[in-house]
This record gives C-alpha cells, sequence and structure tokens, in this order.
C-alpha cells in the first residue's frame, strides 16, 4: 500500500520535479473514493480540487433539457481529472460522474494555488504539466467533432 | 541498307497485305493527319505538312511530294493496341440455379494481323513504354499482349520536326533505334528515295522481294543529315535532370494554381497522349438480368471521379488534377516504371485547347523551386 | 455465399464458399467482389487465414454495388477476382508486443492478423487491439472480441458518441494509447480505420516513442482493375492495388499531409 508521497512522487504528471516540490504538492493531497454513480464534482461548483485516478473511471458529461445526460468523454486511471482549478474563475464546466467504484488521490487546488503564487518556478512546472494535459484532449476532442466515421464517409 | 525508290513505296505496302496484313497508316481525315486503315501509297498524306503550336494544328501543303513530310498528329498508336473501348468478360446466370458463368473475352491470336506503317521513334517508345505497364508489371494483360505480338512495324525516321516536338529532349528520336522491323528515311534532295533498313528476320524477308539495291556511303550520310537537320529543329526543349525529385519536393507550388486557371479539365492530352493508359470498367446488364458484360474504356485522371473513396472524388480542384497528370508523366512515372512517361511528342501541347505546355510548366515549377 | 451476418445497421459479414480447395490469402490482402449487373469493389478479406475453406468478408453498404452485395442471399454466388495486396508483417512483431490500432470498419482488415497472431500466442509477449467507433452499435465483432479477450488479447474499446447503455470509455481511440502503457521499443503496430483517423493515430503512436519504421497502415481508393493497369488507384508514386494496401508508414508518411493528392 503506497504511501501518498510515494504515489506523487511516481505519477508521470509530477516526474522530474524537486523533491521539495513532490512534498508540498503530497501534502495537498488526500485520499478519495467514489461509488458507481457518484458524481465526483458537478457543473457550476467551486473548482478547488484535481484529482489523479488510482483506480476505476470517470465520465465528464452534461446535461441538456430533453435529452439527458450527455457523455462527452471518459478519465481512467493513471489520468488526471480537472484542470479548472488553475484558471479563474475556478469553476468547473462539466459533471464528473464515477462510472464504477473508482479510488483516487485528491490535490488542494486551492492550497496549490497558494503555493504557486508563492513560488513561481513551481506555478511554472505544473502550469506547463497542466497545459500538455490540455493539449493532449484538446487535440483528440477536435478529432472527435470531426466524427470521422459517420455517414460513410471519412 | 538499301535505296528503294520513291515512287515504289507502294510495293513495300503491298508486300506487306499479300503477307496477310492490314495496315495502319497516316492519312488525311478532317483536316489532321490520322493513322487508318490504308491500302496503299495513295492513301498516305502526299505532299501534306502540319502546322503546329500550342493549341494550334493546320495542315498546309507541301511543294514536294514527300510522304511522310509531317510530325504526328491527335492519335497514337495505343488506339490499336489498347483500343478505347473493349469488351473484357462477360457473365451468365441461369435464371432458375442462380448459378453463375464467367466467360473471358477470347483473343482471337490469328485473326488481326496488322502493319503499322510510319511509326515515329516518339511514338517506339511509347509502345515500349506502354509495354512495361501491361506486360511488365505483376499482371500481364492479356488482351494488349495479344494484339502487341501480331505487329509489324515500318518505321519511319523524321525529316521534318513538328512544332511541339521536343524528342531530342526526351532521348526518344528523331531516329528509331529499335521495336521495328523495316525502318524508312525519306531522302527528298537529288532523286527521292527511300533508305530502307530492316532490323529483324521478318523485315529482311519482305524487303528481300523488293526492287532494292545497295546504299552508297553518300547515300547513307545524306540519309544521317536529314535526321540530323529534324534534330536540330524541335520546336521544344525540356530539360529532364532532376525533375522526378523536382516535382516530388513541389507539390504545393504555387505554379499549380497558375495552370488550374487556365486548364479546362477537357482531358485531351490524356486522349492523345501516346502513353497514358488509364482505363474505367462499366457492368452493363441485358433486359433480362441473365447476361451482364464488362467494358473496359478509356478514361482519363482529370474526370472528376477518376480516384475517389466512398464515392467522393480525391482530385477535386482542376490544380490537384492536373498537378496529378504532369507529376505521374514526368515524375513518378520514374518511381513506378524506371523511366519517364513522356516521349516528347508534343501532342497534349498541340491538341490543348487553351495551349498549355508541358515544357513551359516543367520549366516554371524549376525555376522557381 | 453461405452465411449472412448483420454487423452493425449498415455492415454485413459474408461467408463464402470457394469452389475450389481454398481461399489462400495473407491477412491485409482484399479481394474484387462481383455482384451480378452491379459492378466489382475491393473489400478486404476479414476471415482467418488458416481456414482458406471460408472466405470472409465485412462489407459496408455504402453505395448500389456494396448494397448488392451485401443482400446476397444463401446460396448465391458472388464473382470473386484475387487475393490481392501487400500484407500486414505479422512476423515482424514476433518476440515483442503487437498493437493492432482499428478505427470502425477499419477492424474488417485486421482481424485476420488476430487470428494469425492468436495461432501462435507465445511468439509475441502481448497482443493488444486498441478499437473505436463513432458508437456502440456500430462497433464490430463485439461478442467475438469478448472471446478473443479470453485467448490472450487485451483490449481496449472506445466510441466517440456514447448512447445510454454505454458504460465504456468515451473518447477518440487515440485517447487508448496512454491506457494500453505500450512500451515503443518492443511495439509493432498496424493501423487501419478512415484517412484522418490513421493520421492522427500514427502520429500520436510516434510521439509515444514508436518508431515511424514499426508502424504499418492500410490505406484505400477505389480500383476498378488491382491489377495496375487502370491507374486510379495511384498514390503519389505507389499503386494501392499492389504496392499495398498495406504500407510501412516511412513510404507513406510525407503523402499523407498533402491534400488532393
Amino acid at each position: 500500500m503506497q504511501t501518498l508521497d510515494e504515489i506523487v512522487a511516481s505519477a508521470p504528471i509530477f516526474a522530474e520535479l524537486h523533491q521539495d516540490d513532490l512534498l508540498t504538492i503530497a501534502g495537498c493531497s488526500r485520499t478519495a473514493q467514489f461509488a458507481e454513480g457518484e458524481y465526483v464534482f458537478r457543473e457550476g461548483q467551486q473548482a478547488d480540487v484535481f484529482y489523479l485516478l488510482r483506480r476505476g473511471a470517470v465520465a465528464l458529461e452534461t446535461f441538456a433539457p430533453g435529452r439527458g445526460p450527455l457523455r462527452l468523454a471518459t478519465v481512467h486511471e493513471g489520468e488526471i481529472l480537472g484542470w479548472s482549478w488553475l484558471f479563474a474563475p475556478y469553476r468547473w464546466h462539466f459533471d464528473a460522474r464515477a462510472l464504477e467504484s473508482t479510488r483516487a488521490v485528491a490535490f488542494d487546488g486551492e492550497c496549490l494555488r497558494g503555493k504557486c503564487d508563492e513560488d513561481h518556478d513551481l506555478g511554472y512546472e505544473l502550469m506547463q504539466r497542466f497545459a500538455q494535459i490540455m493539449v493532449s484532449r484538446l487535440q483528440a476532442t477536435r478529432f472527435q467533432l470531426l466524427d470521422v466515421y459517420g455517414n460513410g464517409r471519412g | 541498307m538499301d535505296v528503294l525508290d520513291h515512287r515504289n513505296l507502294d510495293s513495300l505496302l503491298q508486300a506487306l497485305r499479300e503477307r496477310g496484313y492490314r495496315l495502319a497508316g497516316p492519312t488525311v481525315k478532317e483536316g489532321a493527319i490520322v493513322y487508318e486503315e490504308i491500302f496503299g501509297a495513295a492513301d498516305l498524306p502526299t505532299g501534306w505538312t502540319d502546322e503546329q503550336d500550342g493549341g494550334h494544328y493546320r495542315l498546309l501543303r507541301r511543294d514536294d511530294e514527300a510522304l511522310f513530310g509531317y510530325a504526328v498528329g491527335p492519335q497514337s498508336w495505343k488506339r490499336n493496341l489498347h483500343p478505347p473501348v473493349i469488351r473484357t468478360l462477360t457473365t451468365r446466370r441461369n435464371g432458375k440455379t442462380g448459378e453463375i458463368q464467367v466467360v473471358t473475352e477470347p483473343v482471337d491470336e490469328s485473326a488481326e494481323r496488322w502493319a503499322f506503317i510510319g511509326v515515329r521513334s516518339c511514338d517506339l517508345h511509347a509502345i515500349a513504354k506502354l509495354d512495361r505497364v501491361f506486360l511488365g508489371g505483376r499482371f500481364v494483360n492479356p488482351a494488349y499482349e495479344a494484339r502487341r505480338g501480331n505487329i509489324f512495324v515500318v518505321a519511319v525516321n523524321c525529316g521534318v520536326a513538328g512544332g511541339t516536338c521536343f524528342c531530342v529532349s526526351m532521348d526518344t528520336g528523331p531516329r528509331a533505334t529499335f521495336g521495328y522491323d523495316i525502318a524508312l528515311t525519306e531522302v527528298l534532295d537529288g532523286e527521292p528515295h527511300f533508305l530502307v533498313e530492316a532490323a529483324t528476320e521478318g523485315g529482311r524477308e519482305v524487303v528481300a522481294t523488293l526492287e532494292t539495291r545497295q546504299a552508297s556511303a553518300d547515300e547513307i550520310e545524306a540519309g544521317e543529315q536529314v535526321v540530323e537537320r529534324t534534330a536540330e529543329s524541335m520546336g521544344r526543349r525540356l530539360e529532364t535532370e532532376g525533375l522526378p525529385g523536382l516535382l516530388a519536393a513541389s507539390r504545393e507550388h504555387p505554379r499549380w494554381d497558375e495552370v488550374a486557371d487556365r486548364c479546362l479539365t477537357c482531358g485531351n492530352c490524356t486522349m492523345v497522349c501516346p502513353t497514358c493508359f488509364c482505363t474505367t470498367v462499366e457492368d452493363v446488364t441485358d433486359l433480362g438480368g441473365e447476361e451482364a458484360e464488362r467494358w473496359q474504356k478509356w478514361d482519363s485522371c482529370f474526370t472528376l471521379d477518376f480516384t475517389n473513396l466512398h464515392g467522393g472524388g480525391v482530385r477535386v480542384s482542376p490544380r490537384s488534377r492536373y498537378r496529378q497528370w504532369l507529376t505521374h508523366k514526368l515524375g513518378t512515372w520514374h518511381d513506378q516504371f524506371g523511366e519517364s512517361g513522356c516521349v516528347g511528342c508534343g501532342r497534349c501541347i498541340t491538341w490543348c485547347p487553351v495551349g498549355i505546355d508541358i515544357t513551359e510548366e516543367a520549366e516554371a515549377i524549376r525555376a522557381d523551386a | 455465399m453461405l452465411r449472412r451476418l448483420r454487423e452493425t445497421a449498415d455492415t454485413w459479414t459474408l461467408e463464402l464458399e470457394p469452389p475450389r480447395q481454398g481461399f489462400e490469402f495473407a491477412p491485409g490482402q482484399f479481394t474484387m467482389l462481383y455482384a451480378f449487373g452491379a459492378g466489382e469493389v475491393p473489400i478486404s478479406i476479414s476471415g482467418d487465414p488458416a481456414r482458406p475453406e471460408r472466405l470472409v468478408h465485412t462489407v459496408r453498404a455504402v453505395g448500389p454495388t456494396t448494397r448488392a452485395i451485401c443482400s446476397a442471399r444463401r446460396g448465391e454466388s458472388l464473382v470473386v477476382r484475387g487475393p490481392f495486396g501487400s500484407t500486414w508483417p505479422v512476423e515482424a512483431a514476433e518476440g515483442g508486443d503487437l498493437v493492432v490500432v482499428a478505427g470502425g470498419i477499419g477492424l474488417a482488415p485486421l482481424r485476420p492478423v488476430l487470428y494469425a497472431a492468436l495461432a501462435r500466442r507465445e511468439a509475441f509477449t502481448r497482443i493488444v487491439l486498441l478499437y473505436g467507433a463513432r458508437m456502440p452499435d456500430q462497433l464490430l465483432y463485439t461478442a467475438e472480441l469478448e472471446r478473443l479477450r479470453t485467448q490472450g488479447i487485451e483490449i481496449f474499446l472506445t466510441v466517440d458518441q456514447a448512447d445510454e447503455q454505454w458504460r465504456g470509455a468515451v473518447g477518440v481511440v487515440t485517447t487508448l494509447i496512454p491506457r494500453a502503457r505500450l512500451d515503443p521499443g518492443r511495439t509493432v503496430a498496424f493501423v487501419c480505420g478512415p484517412e484522418i483517423m490513421m493520421r492522427f493515430t500514427s502520429s500520436s503512436l510516434v510521439q509515444a516513442g514508436i518508431a515511424p519504421e514499426r508502424l504499418h497502415v492500410s490505406l484505400e481508393r477505389n480500383m476498378k482493375c488491382a491489377l495496375g493497369h487502370c491507374g486510379r488507384c495511384q498514390f503519389g508514386p505507389h499503386y494501392i492495388c499492389g504496392d499495398g494496401a498495406v504500407f510501412d508508414y516511412p513510404a507513406v508518411e510525407h503523402l499523407l499531409t498533402v491534400p488532393e493528392l
């Protein structure tokens, strides 16, 4: 059973960070678990946390009247869920709901934002890593938008 | 090398007919010199020449009785070897049992024996290139193979360079160097005559029956000079050095947009080009639904649905289609067949309604690479 | 035509009985299928190369010819020419990890690879299938994939758009790549699907550290002859009917980004 320090130290998103930074980040973390169907966060709520999923899967959804919940994407083991903690207005843009019993490490976003304000080097490192995640997600989303399999074309 | 009196050319043609060959050769029709069935020297374009330039072709009278005093016309020998429309197979379905029987179109080896009269060097190279496509690849085209095996070739070394010719640039003429049974050089200075060279058993056998005499060293020299003069008066020039690599690196060159503004994508160039070989296939059924035929027809990379995916064209813009034609002819043909696809006959330049010049386009891309 | 299985709303798998002893083919090859009076189209062979007594094709009905083929009844005959084309180099993955990435009907020409690899399971450390489709009801061979999973293939599925019942991953097939935790040095990858999907996927695989020479794609163009004589399937210098449909990625990488090539 790994400690939070060990989990943080071995997570790919925190690779090559200084020991001090890793301790700082681990200091802002705690474990979290969600039952199948339970909401991890809701659209519009304050976004002060992000998650590193350890086991299970979470779906990002939005609700359209008459159409019910629309699932946009899913996040899985080893992946990061949530970047709205880094950017004002610090609010979630979608719902996140556990697809199955899920365990995660939750990071206190407000606490980490404070630490980044004090230590810009740490802020730069985290900004870079989250930007990388967002770029990948954006490209995947654009690809998704192309609907390449649709209607016998593509 | 022998000499045949100018007035006796017909004896060569008749000798071939006596051996059971039908003759295909140049003749004047509807204002152009085309390759059709002929029956003697009287059908040849005696005393005619052609004036060719970008989008321009006119027949003019010469002031002599030359039988081959012109360059090439809109047709090439691919029409005989790779006909525009042929049936390739017939499928029959038994209405009751649903059983299907496929019958490949039989190619009657013995039926048609053709002698091609007046084949120019550029066209000999073109035939060799078609041989590479249809006989030298993974699969052999049996219809082409059968037609190809039956021909007798009487080549002519050009005494006139066409206004759009550039065989010298492509190293495909004006002297015929292979692929013929008999080669003729028409010499009009002094006493008009033909220098006759037989290159095969069949050629020698036919020449032996004609009234010829040995050519003198001077006569041979005079013949060389006729061809020399032709080589020196080419209408166009194409720099071929590094062309395939240049074209491969120029797929986004602005010149393609420029030529696209002029190109009508009419496909004339592909029809008159002696090496363009692309085809389409059509399946037609009879009314009873019991017999279906597959027909192969000439097609062109300029047609919108030539290359497509799920029914949608891949090359939609005229720009992309012109680019495909030129980069294939002068570039990727090398990757596919180890040589250029162009023989410098100039037909595409002459018969383009807007006079697009392949040598000029290649030069423009090179200049600005 | 012996058996016809409906895979999705517009896709069927047809099992044909060859008239002679068997129809030998290698994974990646295709045939020209002819429906009487309705024309001929290239269709990838989607069956098991070790079982030549059944010739299997998965066909999507998108036009008059494919619709005619898909409506063939038991006992009806279809005319087949082939096999044609280049093959997936399955042997190149031996001793390492074989990764197959498919999009939509792109799984059809890759299914023979899975069969061939399973027949020599011990030659590969991992056999991985990453498969994405537009929606759950457009995933092919779903029941069979579960069976293949028990035989030693790791299978990751995803859809672009979920429906109410879907409990699996949602997102494009490239999102499966990091989840598969591939070892780039040991991986040989085969990719097939719509051209955009193959470009995105190849780019992601290369970014994940897989050498371009270890990546193979299967391209598509309409064909009339499949003999290299009609000229229609040209892609730059290549004839897809003979030089392809399977290409190693370096041979086509620069061509895939030229619009309207």
